[in-house]
């Protein structure tokens, strides 16, 4: 695309050309001023990392097992699995996106992050709100409603976190540096924008009956429209032409990719509720909405995907790269799948089990939690100026995720299908559709505990990382890394 | 300026879905009235559904039987569709998105025993061989003898060694609350009060 994409490709060309020696001043800048946030923020999403994952592998191992750990309230599968979906969602996800988003706007603003006392408030009192709420599911008091179990204080507190890191951020957007907003800001300003009154909206009790439950699809579904699906849009479109080199395929294609996404993935919520005591004309507007996600979904995977594959030996060799191209290509992947799950004729068989929870996962774990390890990976060690102490871990983390998610998927979709298939033929009895996915929910939950041991080793290797221990390394994790990545 | 422009259409785009998948449905069900098909909890069934909340029963139990032609739920007897008049007093909802176990709407209607429900929330296994629902102790006390008025679960000597166990009043309402979940009354197609047929 020519000239265009090439004034957009490379997110920190200088304002003006003004020497290497003035960049480097700023670069050094703006590295100091985003070090310390986003290390805050990243050490928290790492220990709700962890702490979701065993919530995660216990919630599911209690389908193999269903006396394990069961004598006690508090550890009843029925606590523990919104206390996993919560701890990853805003926890893991909501952090690191948080602070990985810290980081890109100093990059893609080129200035100085403003106000970070804010940030720093922010990471407290987010962190506090996921502790209370977390607790009190544990303890009891779910808000009862899925994704928004979280009782009002812990609700409250999470608002106030988002809103003091938005703050900081709009203020650094204001005093930016640059001419030119590059396509990962588009959603990252975005993001900023809506996820407060999406969170608000959502606890503020203002529906009761099925004007509750359509409000609760909504709000879930669009909570990976306004905050975890942008932001990895957001790290794809920066470190895929970042790391190769090379611009994103086409910009208009980013332009008319952004604005279908904001106008078509808002309707989607209620393809969650199909052949429910819903309004049948609302449904049927989210069936068409999720089809006419196939517009972004496309355009983002040509530009992402057209712009990877010509380098693909690039993709092998970096960490960065491999993570967020894994990531990339599960994002097209899940949204074609989700295009198509969201008609009646699926519906009908794969709604209320265990498939939905496998897309859910391809959508948060494979794609959004990929490509924000990718995006971890690249930016620690030009925080930390440090390089990773053991790259050998980093292939470990790879593999088991990779592997794990694969797995977990493949298995959740195979045995929710049968399930499925097996409920809706009154022929059979109701246990038939319990039964046939046992051996799947086993298979499922070796996913789950590989998953939960790569992330284990990736939260470690942070670990060390922040302490700036472990071996002292001169070049990139991975020998033959490419010249780009060196150079921040 | 363009800066505006930018955020004005974002946030447009976001308000829009808000109206249109939540609030106009919102603002044609507020029109909806119970009376005939939902009845209000009493404070036992009321506290009984905080229970089924707390312990998370939505996870694996939905409360919306399909329609006839979507699924085998008429085939099973699940009881007719569900309507939003239904649902008039439900705050949160419970009309789930999974069904590990059955559906529960009509589940009072199908196992109206006050037994069956003791003994099933204390072990599943007991009744449904390979069930995967967890069992619910902390609901239950193990006594020397029932106090008055106590129904004492029918369980096997080897399994209570002398004692015998007894739902607590936690378990009371929520088998109190499992037995008011009957939607089988007909629906009333009047024109003010249904929701079938909303103008």
């Amino acid at each position: 695309m020519g000239s265009v994409s090439d004034n957009f490709t490379t997110p920190i060309q200088p304002h003006h050309s003004s020497g290497a020696e003035h960049d480097e001043q700023i670069r050094i800048l703006i590295d100091e001023s985003v070090a310390a946030p986003t290390v805050a923020y990243l050490a928290g999403a790492m220990v709700w990392l962890v702490v979701g994952s065993l919530f995660g592998a216990l919630a599911s191992l209690k389908f193999n097992l269903p006396d394990l750990l069961s004598s006690q309230a508090i550890l009843t599968f029925g606590r523990i699995r919104p206390a996993h979906l919560n701890t990853v969602v805003y926890g893991w996800v909501s952090l690191a996106g948080a602070g990985v988003t810290v980081w890109l706007m100093g990059r893609l603003c080129r200035a100085p992050i403003q106000w970070t006392g804010l940030l720093y408030a922010s990471v407290v009192v987010w962190n506090l709100g996921l502790l209370l709420g977390t607790g009190l599911i544990l303890a009891g008091f779910s808000g009862g409603m899925e994704w928004l179990e979280f009782p009002l204080p812990a609700a409250l507190l999470i608002a106030t976190g988002f809103v003091l890191f938005a703050v900081s951020m709009f203020r650094t957007f204001m005093l930016r540096k640059v001419d030119h907003i590059y396509v990962s800001l588009w959603y990252i300003l975005a993001a900023l924008v809506w996820f407060p009154p999406l969170y608000i909206i959502a606890n503020a009790g203002l529906y009761q009956g099925v004007s509750e439950a359509a409000m609760n699809w909504w709000f879930a579904h669009n909570l990976l429209t306004v905050w975890v699906t942008p932001i990895g849009l957001a790290c794809a479109y920066y470190f895929i032409p970042k790391v190769i080199g090379r611009p994103i395929y086409s910009y208009y294609l980013g332009l008319l990719g952004f604005w279908t996404f904001a106008l078509f993935y808002n309707w989607n919520g209620l393809h969650h509720l199909v052949g429910g005591p819903i309004p049948t004309w609302a449904v049927s507007l989210s069936i068409v909405a999720s089809l006419l996600m196939f517009i972004p979904v496309i355009t983002v995977a040509i530009n992402h995907h057209l712009t990877a594959f010509r380098h693909l030996r690039m993709v092998k060799q970096s960490p960065t790269l491999r993570f967020v191209v894994f990531g990339a290509m599960c994002y097209t992947f899940v949204s074609v799948q989700g295009s198509l799950e969201a008609t009646r004729t699926m519906q009908e068989v794969v709604h209320f089990t265990h498939y939905t929870v496998a897309h859910a996962h391809l959508g948060v774990y494979a794609f959004a939690s990929m490509v924000l390890f990718g995006a971890v990976y690249y930016l620690m060690p030009r925080v930390m100026r440090w390089e990773w102490p053991y790259p050998g871990a980093i292939k470990v983390h790879f593999w088991t995720t990779s592997a794990g998610i694969a797995l977990y998927f493949l298995a959740g979709t195979a045995g929710g299908w049968l399930q499925g298939e097996a409920m809706i033929d009154a022929t059979q009895p109701f246990m038939n559709s319990v039964s046939v996915t046992l051996p799947y929910l086993w298979a499922r939950s070796a996913g789950g505990i590989l998953m939960t041991i790569g992330n284990v080793v990736f939260v470690w290797q942070f670990a060390v990382m922040v302490r700036r221990a472990g071996p002292l390394r001169f070049t990139s994790a991975w020998s033959r890394i490419t010249s780009h990545e060196d150079t921040p | 300026m363009r800066v505006y422009v930018f955020i004005l259409g974002v946030l447009a785009t976001f308000l829009l879905g808000w109206i249109g998948i939540v609030g106009i449905p919102a603002a044609m069900l507020g029109r909806v009235a119970g009376e005939q098909e939902a009845k209000r909890y009493t404070a036992e069934q009321l506290h009984g559904r905080s229970i089924y909340i707390r312990e998370g029963c939505m996870y694996c139990h939905s409360q919306q039987p399909r329609a006839q032609g979507f699924g085998g739920d008429q085939q099973r007897l699940w009881g007719r569709a569900s309507v939003p008049a239904d649902y008039v007093y439900d705050r949160p909802h419970l009309l789930g998105t999974m069904r590990t176990g059955p559906d529960l709407f009509n589940i009072a209607a199908r196992q109206p025993s006050q037994v069956w429900h003791s003994l099933h929330l204390f072990n599943p296994r007991l009744i449904t061989p390979g069930s995967v629902m967890p069992r619910y102790p902390w609901l239950f006390a193990a006594k020397f003898s029932p106090a008055p008025g106590e129904t004492p679960l029918n369980l096997p000597d080897s399994l209570v060694r002398g004692n015998v166990v007894v739902l607590t009043d936690e378990g009371n309402d929520l088998v109190a609350y499992l037995l008011s979940l009957d939607h089988t009354t007909p629906i009333l197609m009047r024109r003010n009060d249904s929701t079938r047929t909303s103008q």
